[in-house]
């Protein structure tokens, strides 16, 4: 009785509004995805499940958050002490913002893995990498919100580094801070850039995502086209409908992702200082610079960049310049990557190599980055060349490098690749 | 429109004109309504007002000893320079990138070796020129952990740019310029006034 009332009920719906059967049929029941997907596809899915769970979390910490300088720390600390759950929610939300770079960084590499971001591509690959920017400036507002030490520190850095910027640059960090130095207003208009505007360009931005990846099918981890070879009876060969297929092997992702998630959660919120810098649980003093401070874990590697170039004709804009390029190269990945290949498994060494060593710079930049640049000592010899003694600085100058040779040599030596035949038809049967 | 009636080329060419010409109208407009939203991003009438100059006493500040003081939202140090201190100007004067301060911003007063009104009372805008961080005071004594050759200045912790007891910069610094000297006026032994000097009470 009630599944009949049910079902005439859809019907009944569905003449009216037939857009949402059509749509859920266009994206999920019938959107064919190559049947080899692996461990790499899990993180499109993640990102998503974090964005919902920032967006649930970050609605229920701004019922018992003030953004008022005078009162933004100790709010924090009353949503951490007095509010029912103000805890978790706290906790909730701040696991989430490194998760949602952990996902996403991963989500990356893997399209560096498989040339996901090549050619029908490049258009999703474009807005992904408008959603890492989206992110960056969302983690960045953020980040000011719980007005402690490195909140103020930190926006006071980042909010320079737009003033170095030749001409305009004192003008702009003005207008962008609002006052002569961070304060109220910052923190304020900060507050709303985190909740309403940002949040709003990112959802925009997920769904021209995954519009413009939809429109072109997904690539898979051989890199040919699953949808090309059909059945007699005109069923996909290589290709399966996203639902029920994906869906299920998305969910037990998410139910690993989750138990991982809540482990950090209620163990190690903190995680040693790196999701939550001890420095911020000292309120923001305007006069006092935390004697190490050094940005979240995920802004690290751009940092460890920033630090590492000199500054030239008593400007500190090429480093800002660098650390700039380093994130805005993303975009011209499509088009420097020459291989006549997508995926790595059928790529030559010269890729797998630079892949690598991209991996590895970028991870040593990151710890750098964390880290005093005196963390490696000095050198003991003195030579004309050597501006600075601090051996971290040259080991991160010299990691800079190779992170650009990696962009920039990449025409080069994709093209110059030895790669071996691609199948005709996915490996996997 | 029936199949055998043309479109006059004059018509169709005009609409577009008219087209054209309610774009850019509208576009116009657009900007226009933008603007207010911008202009409201910058510091209110409020914030403008609040850079007024500070009265400090510096009387109890004893020989080698560092104070702040906060003006325009920003630390202001003045350090009662020891003869040591004085000593060290001249030879670390190789190893700085603008000994002179020509490139750096002073008051026509605090443009010389000591960078400084009277040689012994250093002020200056503890803010890095970088970017903007507070740097801490090194004595000679932090040696183990600034370097050998470390004679006493300012380390920014941040970027690890490091400044001699002047705020002249070193070679190898991310900063740029040496620190800021703020217009002041030592108004009397012990008193500071900290953001007017002469030239800045006429404006």
């Amino acid at each position: 009785m009630a599944a009949a009332a049910l079902h005439r009920l859809w019907q009944w719906f569905d003449s009216r509004m037939p857009t949402v059967a059509a749509e859920w049929r266009k994206h999920a029941s019938e959107y064919y995805a190559p049947k080899n997907f692996n461990f790499w596809y899990f993180f499109g899915s993640l990102a998503l499940l974090v964005l919902v769970i920032q967006i649930v979390s970050g609605i229920f910490l701004t019922m018992n958050y003030k953004p008022d300088a005078s009162l933004a720390f100790g709010s924090v600390e009353y949503i951490m002490r007095d509010v029912p759950g103000g805890w978790i929610i706290r906790y909730i939300h701040s696991t989430g913002a490194s998760a949602f770079f952990i996902v996403v960084y991963l989500h990356m590499f893997r399209a560096l893995l498989y040339g996901s971001h090549r050619e029908p591509r490049e258009l999703v690959w474009i807005f992904g990498v408008l959603i890492y920017l989206t992110l960056m400036g969302e983690a960045f507002f953020g980040y000011l919100l719980p007005w402690g030490q490195m909140s103020y520190w930190g926006a006071q850095v980042i909010v320079n580094l737009f003033g170095t910027i030749p001409f305009i640059g004192p003008d702009l960090a003005l207008w962008i801070r609002g006052d002569y130095v961070v304060s109220d207003a910052t923190l304020n208009r900060f507050f709303a850039l985190h909740v309403i505007a940002f949040p709003l360009v990112l959802l925009g931005l997920v769904v021209a995502h995954l519009l413009a990846l939809h429109d072109v099918g997904s690539n898979n981890p051989d890199g040919v086209d699953a949808k090309k070879l059909k059945t007699p009876d005109g069923h996909y060969l290589d290709a399966i409908p996203f639902h029920p297929y994906y869906t299920v092997k998305d969910l037990a992702g998410a139910v690993v992702f989750l138990m991982i998630f809540c482990f950090v959660m209620f163990f190690v919120p903190e995680m040693g200082g790196y999701f939550l810098e001890y420095n911020n649980f000292i309120p923001a003093d305007p006069l006092k610079t935390p004697p190490h401070i050094a940005p979240v874990w995920y802004f690290t590697p751009y940092y460890s960049i920033l630090r590492a170039v000199p500054p030239l004709f008593h400007s500190q804009f090429p480093g800002v310049l660098a650390m700039g390029v380093a994130v805005l190269v993303f975009f011209f990945l499509p088009w420097l990557d020459r291989a006549p290949v997508r995926s790595i498994r059928y790529r030559g060494t010269l890729y797998k190599a630079w892949l690598a060593a991209f991996v590895i710079v970028f991870v040593i930049l990151g710890y750098l980055g964390t880290e005093p640049t005196t963390v490696w000592g000095q050198f003991h010899f003195d030579a004309f060349f050597l501006d600075t003694k601090d051996i971290a600085t040259w080991v991160a100058r010299l990691c800079t490098i190779v992170y650009f040779l990696f962009f920039f040599l990449m025409p080069w030596y994709t093209a110059r690749d030895k790669v071996k035949p691609v199948p005709e038809r996915v490996v996997y049967h | 429109m029936n199949d055998n009636e043309k479109p006059d080329p004059k018509t169709n060419r005009a609409r577009r004109r008219l087209v054209v010409a309610t774009s850019a109208v509208g576009a116009a407009a657009g900007l226009g309504a933008a603007a207010p939203f911008a202009a409201s991003m910058w510091p209110s009438d409020r914030a403008r007002a609040a850079g007024a100059p500070v009265d400090v006493d510096i009387s109890r500040v004893a020989p080698g000893e560092l104070a702040v003081f906060e003006w325009r939202g920003k630390p202001v140090w003045v350090l009662k320079r020891t003869p040591e201190m004085l000593a060290s100007l001249k030879a670390v004067e190789p190893r700085l990138s603008d000994p002179l301060s020509k490139a750096s911003e002073q008051p026509k007063y605090a443009q010389n070796e000591y960078r400084s009104a009277k040689p012994d009372t250093l002020v200056l805008v503890g803010v890095c020129t970088h970017l903007g961080c507070s740097p801490q005071e090194k004595p000679a004594e932090a040696r183990a952990e600034m370097g050998a050759d470390w004679l006493g200045g300012f380390y920014c912790p941040c970027h690890g740019s490091k400044f001699d007891f002047a705020g002249r910069v070193f070679k190898g610094s991310p900063a740029p310029t040496n620190l800021v000297v703020p217009p002041y006026t030592l108004v009397s032994e012990g008193k500071v006034v900290i953001g007017e000097d002469e030239k800045t009470k006429g404006a």
